[in-house]
């Protein structure tokens, strides 16, 4: 494989944007990606979505946002995998530059989750799951995170409130990103006393789908002018691995076994440790899961993922910053983007861009994109060029 | 909506109609041809008792579009006592508290909306609690 970099970076802020299109605001995305990389011409988009064919009755949309960008005559389509689409389309890019195959391709992440009613976005989220055996019985991504925080409970039995570490840090560094959903703190109390959405996950363990669009540019350095506006971050280490598609197929469903066996192969590629990491996006789509991830990686045995939210280890200036910028929780969670997001920050961590949410000296960061509960999972080791 | 798929799954749905496999016995539900513990082909078809015991279980309350009309529920993943687990919904628990471990027994119920926009009535398994 080549040596593959990030040379351009483009993000919107996240919300609910009912004056622009999903075509706008993947475009959007795009041009400011292109900018960024100093007017880089991608010979190749990969379209991170979702839900759009759902959503807003739009399929082909790789196509869609080429042709609206003014790009027809380069190579263009979507990828899905659920929640793991944004990472899945990074690896696709990834694997296409460092091939040798394109010199310089664009991935873009874009989804719309506002335009519809509560209910005919549950059904459309239903069918990320088994449909013929999940979503038939009624059961929905949120509803599979429950089973999941119910059975932790009953395995390990963490105190009460044991998950509440995880939304109010996302809150914290929400606050000083003004891309995020929610730029507010929010005090304990406020975890403690929000209304259930499926016992025993309450409204704050879950996170907001959102509207948004982010890109990024992957090239290889030797096609970029000596002298580049900013700090490059290779790609060092990428992985994409499955697990069983429904929860129940699981020999033991607490297991996050495809995010343990991506971060690992990731971590491998890299040459690096989980110990050399200084900050990890993990997927906190419900805060249960950013509890398994951290088991699943090994940075806690299992049932005490939760534990590492205390003595501020997990936040900015800890031993192992998570969700630096809000995770999904307080950036929101605009579905096929998410994995895109991870990538851009990570980028403004490591070009050391970060603002109020740097991490300090970070080098090295992994990011990880969950489709369910760890059906897909993709991670990618980004690293800064010294 | 969808009749072709549902029709499929009628074996499935009305009987609790899975696998086992010949070569290790395993019982596997929902059906998938390659047995998940020893990776041979397990196509010989098995109807599983319908017994089993509460795993986990949450109670939906903002449902999709096609379950809404019966929201709130309760959704289960239930321990099958062959083996495997599967995701149902618990009926007829009146005023019962459900528990992990919660003895439960298949029965045959209506699964979506009363009826969708083409008049499809689709039933299939849901889990109560053991009567004794
Ligand atoms: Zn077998």
């Amino acid at each position: 494989m080549h040596e593959v970099v990030i040379a351009g970076i483009g993000q919107t802020a996240v919300g609910e944007k009912w004056d622009i299109s999903l075509r706008e605001m993947a475009f959007y995305a795009l041009e400011i990606g292109i900018n960024d990389a100093g007017g880089l011409r991608p010979q190749a988009l990969y379209l991170a979505n979702m839900l759009g064919p759902a959503l807003a009755h739009q399929s082909h949309m790789g196509t869609l946002v080429a042709d609206f960008a003014g790009l027809q005559g380069i190579e263009a389509f979507s990828v899905e995998a659920a929640g793991a689409t944004g990472g899945v389309a990074l690896r696709q890019a990834y694997l296409a530059v460092g091939s040798g195959a394109v010199d310089t391709a664009i991935v873009v992440g874009v989804e719309k989750m506002s335009d519809q009613t509560v209910s005919n976005v549950g059904a459309a989220e239903a069918t990320l799951t088994d449909s013929d055996y999940e979503a038939e019985q009624g059961l929905t991504p949120t509803g599979q995170a429950a089973l999941l925080m119910r059975r932790y409970i009953y395995e390990y039995d963490p105190p009460e409130y044991a998950f509440g570490g995880f939304p109010v840090l996302a809150h914290k560094n929400g606050a000083a990103n003004k891309f995020a959903m929610f730029q507010k703190a929010i005090r304990p109390e406020l975890y403690q006393r929000a209304g259930m959405v499926s016992e025993p996950l309450n409204m704050f363990d879950v996170a907001p789908a959102a509207d948004g669009a982010a890109a990024v540019i992957l090239t290889r350095p030797e096609l970029l002018p000596k002298q580049f506006a900013h700090p490059l971050v290779r790609i060092s280490g990428s992985s994409v691995v499955v697990d069983t598609l429904a929860l129940h197929d699981r020999p033991d469903p607490l297991v996050f076994n495809a995010a343990r066996l991506s971060a690992a192969r990731a971590l491998e590629m890299a040459g690096k440790t989980k110990h050399q990491i200084d900050l990890f996006e993990l997927f906190d789509a419900y805060s249960i899961y950013a509890a398994l991830t951290l088991e699943a990686v090994g940075y806690a045995q299992p049932g005490t993922g939760w534990q590492l939210t205390e003595d501020g280890r997990l936040e900015l200036d800890g031993e192992l910053p998570i969700m630096t910028f809000g995770g999904l929780k307080a950036r929101g969670n605009p579905g096929g983007a998410t994995g895109l997001y991870q990538a851009v920050e990570a980028v403004l961590q490591l070009r050391g861009d970060a603002g109020g949410n740097q991490v300090k000296n970070a080098q090295t960061a992994l990011i990880q994109a969950l489709g369910g509960p760890a059906s897909t999972a993709a991670s990618h080791v980004l690293e800064s060029i010294s | 909506m969808d009749i072709p798929r549902h029709w499929r799954l009628r074996k499935q749905r009305y009987g609790l109609v899975g696998e086992v496999c010949e070569s290790c016995n395993a019982k596997v539900f929902p059906p998938r041809d390659i047995c998940p513990e020893c990776g041979k082909e397990a196509k010989t078809l098995y109807t599983f008792s319908g017994h089993g015991e509460v795993y986990s279980y949450t109670t939906v309350f903002d449902a999709p579009a096609g379950f809404d009309e019966t929201a709130p529920y309760t959704v289960a993943m239930i321990k099958l006592d062959e083996g495997p687990l599967v995701t149902a919904q618990l009926t007829d628990l009146e005023n019962r508290k459900v528990e992990i471990g919660m003895p439960v027994e298949m029965v045959t119920r209506k699964l979506r909306n009363a009826t969708d926009e083409r008049g499809l009535l689709v039933y299939g398994y849901k889990f109560r609690p053991v009567m004794n």
